[in-house]
């Protein structure tokens, strides 16, 4: 009788997994993975998942005939929960494509159940540049700014003012020690000198004895290799213990929103390279004016990644009719990117999309006019300024 | 420039002053252990949880009802030393009869408990609290400058732990909460009302870690995570000093904190560590600790 019963068990189980498959089939399923609680929740997290919403929606919500559906999950930034949902989505519910971001550590693992399980991955709120390098895949795309670019913008606008020592602060995984690894390339072939690091954990709350070993190595520049409330942490700290007035701190990489809450009057002066900001012009402050009517505040750069990112692969689907993994990671590779995020776009054979970046500078408090206006544009380089003319040789898909 | 093992004196000097902000942080906290324990005999897991609910306090007061530092600084501590006097009253008392085991799981279910909560609540990255107006600024030391707040936690620490030791080390109250502590029924034979007073010890051991918790906003960023980052190396600092010894809690502590800071120049990679390893030498030495008495 039991035997009878679990069998009845199975074979339901096993109807309900068809009919589970048949009913993915007949939409195109998007998924977002996202630190939705942690440092990141704030450049990246639920407003990416949003963003991602507001792009389905302009694109009218079904593409081939097909209902799209947005999935969207924590990953708590550990690399295993990324990658075992990225997984499991792509087992049984049939994903699509996946976006995903805030932290390169999850993005890495996340890239290689993308080339396991061929299906397209939009790395973009994570920065480390292995994953169009060392890392790279057939269907990775890193969309919204590398570690190479920050290096090249931040730091070289600073060593090029005459900042040749650096000691930096980094964040103590994937992302941080390529972020040093990037701005100290570009501090030395500038003639500059690095005359330390230190590593904090992800999360670091009390930033001071860090600072204090940053201090003592007399340096110029205060290298901050982190993000988010990392960033936000060490630079406020490093202004309470008035490190500021002695060292320039690097923002080697900040989001609007850090400037938000560490304040014009903490933060001003600072420079920072952000591939996009939302008053950049009409365009812009016309997707930025909607993003902040549903999450009530500005969007960040990873924002409007999101948004143009979900609109490139759709057009893509649409363009070549099918979800066809590789279909579609041709036809991404062909087109040329135009639209809010931004202009002339296009995706390298290692994986990266090449696109302008700009050099900001934080304004004063009496430079800034009306809430939210930050930055004031200091240069605009080119994308392969800022990541180099040739793709990453250390991808196997380059052909060297 | 002077130094000391190849070490500038500059950077020594500046990490033994952090020593000092976090050992005030250590004293603090093992200072309600230590009360805790030694008058109620019980292991008190939530400890971390009431630091981290008296910032949550501070921060919900001053987002939702502009309440200020200072008021928090008194508002808090009583709020969660209420929350703690409940927990007493409802579920902690049933437990003295039993093994100390059952008091260590109950506080440790509620630790769990309330940081859940607040997880679900203000999300897992934290908040942050601003510095008050008042304590803004730092003075140059001239090896480092001192934040006027950090200043401010060492000075304040060191005068609640005070008035904390004389309060039961001199005063008749404290005698008689120390006697309560020794032999419960005889006390009672004189007339006390010996559940009051455990009662109220409890509900002020918690208030001091919501008073470190409160003190603690400012500086840390206040997350549901802040108790239990610390409570470990708290429960170090009380196991070193002598269970239930409250001038070992806190000259352990600071201590301790200095250690740290000191670690954190000459070996940065093992000052997570450096307290642990002291503890496990300290209980190879002397098993009830620095100022531990031997049990009866």
């Amino acid at each position: 009788m039991l035997k009878l019963a679990a069998l009845a068990v199975f074979v339901l189980a096993s109807l309900l997994d068809v009919s589970q498959v048949r009913a993915a089939g007949e939409q195109v399923v998007i998924g977002t993975i996202e630190d939705l609680s942690g440092v990141y929740a704030d450049t990246g997290g639920q407003g990416s998942v949003e963003a991602s919403a507001m792009a389905i929606a302009d694109f009218g919500g079904t593409v081939l005939g097909k209902k799209i559906v947005l999935l969207s999950v924590d990953h708590q930034n550990k690399p295993d929960i990324g990658a075992s949902k990225f997984r499991e989505w792509a087992d049984q519910q049939s994903l699509n494509v996946l976006l995903a971001g805030s932290n390169t550590g999850v993005s890495i693992a996340m890239a290689k159940v993308a080339a396991a399980k061929k299906v397209p991955f939009f790395a973009v709120g994570a920065g480390g540049a292995s994953l169009t390098g060392a890392d790279c895949t057939p269907y990775t795309v890193h969309y919204v700014y590398d570690t190479t670019a920050l290096g090249n913008g931040t730091a070289s606008a600073i060593v090029k003012e005459g900042g040749k020592t650096w000691f930096f602060v980094t964040a103590d995984y994937a992302f941080g020690t390529q972020l040093q690894d990037a701005a100290a390339r570009v501090v030395l072939a500038n003639g500059g000198k690095v005359l330390g690091a230190v590593r904090a954990p992800l999360g670091t709350t009390d930033y001071s004895s860090f600072l204090l070993q940053a201090q003592a190595s007399h340096a110029q520049v205060l290298g901050l290799a982190n993000a988010g409330t990392d960033f936000i942490n060490s630079l406020k700290a490093a202004d309470e213990f008035g490190i500021t007035k002695t060292m320039r701190p690097a923002a080697l990489l900040t989001f609007v929103t850090d400037i938000h809450s560490l304040t014009l009057q903490t933060a001003q002066g600072l420079y920072l390279t952000t591939s996009w900001y939302w008053d950049l012009n009409d365009e812009t402050r016309a997707f930025a004016k909607r993003f902040f009517a549903k999450m009530k505040k500005q969007p960040t750069m990873a924002h409007a990644g999101y948004y143009s990112a979900t609109l490139q692969y759709l057009n893509a689907v649409k363009a070549v009719g099918s979800t066809a993994p590789d279909l579609v990671m041709a036809q991404l590779k062909k087109t040329k990117i135009n639209d809010v995020f931004t202009k002339n776009g296009y995706i390298r054979a290692d994986g990266l999309m090449v696109h302008t970046m700009y050099v900001m500078q934080v304004k004063t408090p009496a430079e800034s006019k009306y809430p939210w206006d930050y930055y004031k544009v200091v240069k605009v380089m080119s994308g392969e300024e800022a990541d180099g003319s040739q793709a990453d040789p250390a991808c196997v898909l380059v052909k060297k | 420039m002077t130094s000391v093992f190849g070490v500038p004196l500059p950077a020594i000097l500046g990490q033994l002053m952090l020593g000092l902000v976090n050992g005030s942080f250590y004293a603090l906290l093992s200072l309600g252990l230590a009360v805790i324990f030694g008058l109620l005999g019980v292991v008190n897991f939530a400890h971390g949880a009431f630091y981290m609910l008296g910032a949550f306090a501070a921060y919900v007061g001053l987002e939702t009802f502009g309440m200020n530092y200072w008021c928090a600084l008194a508002l808090a501590p009583l709020a969660v030393g209420i929350l703690g006097i409940v927990i007493e009253r409802l579920l902690l008392r049933h437990l003295y009869q039993l093994d100390p085991l059952y008091g260590l799981l109950l506080t440790f279910g509620i630790a769990l408990i309330a940081e859940g909560i607040m997880r679900g609540l203000f999300g897992a990255s934290g908040k942050s609290y601003p510095v008050p107006d008042a304590l803004r600024g730092g003075f140059n030391l001239g090896f480092m400058v001192l934040p006027i707040y950090r200043a401010w936690v060492i000075f304040a620490s060191l005068a609640v732990c005070g008035a904390t030791w004389f309060l039961i080390e001199r005063t008749r109250l404290g005698s008689t909460l120390r006697a309560a502590g020794e032999n419960a029924a005889l006390v009672q034979a004189f007339g006390i009302n010996v559940p009051l007073i455990v009662m109220m010890t409890y509900g002020a051991g918690v208030a001091l870690a919501a008073l470190a918790g409160v003190l603690a906003a400012p500086v840390v960023q206040v997350s549901p995570l802040m108790g239990s980052s610390i409570v470990i190396v708290v429960f170090a600092v009380v196991v070193i000093g002598g269970m239930g010894s409250i001038l070992g809690a806190v000259v352990s502590g600071l201590v301790l904190g200095l250690i740290e800071g000191l670690t954190k120049v000459i070996y940065p990679e093992a000052s997570n560590i450096v307290v642990f390893v002291i503890m496990a030498v300290v209980l190879m030495w002397r098993p009830t600790g620095l100022f531990g008495r031997e049990s009866p």
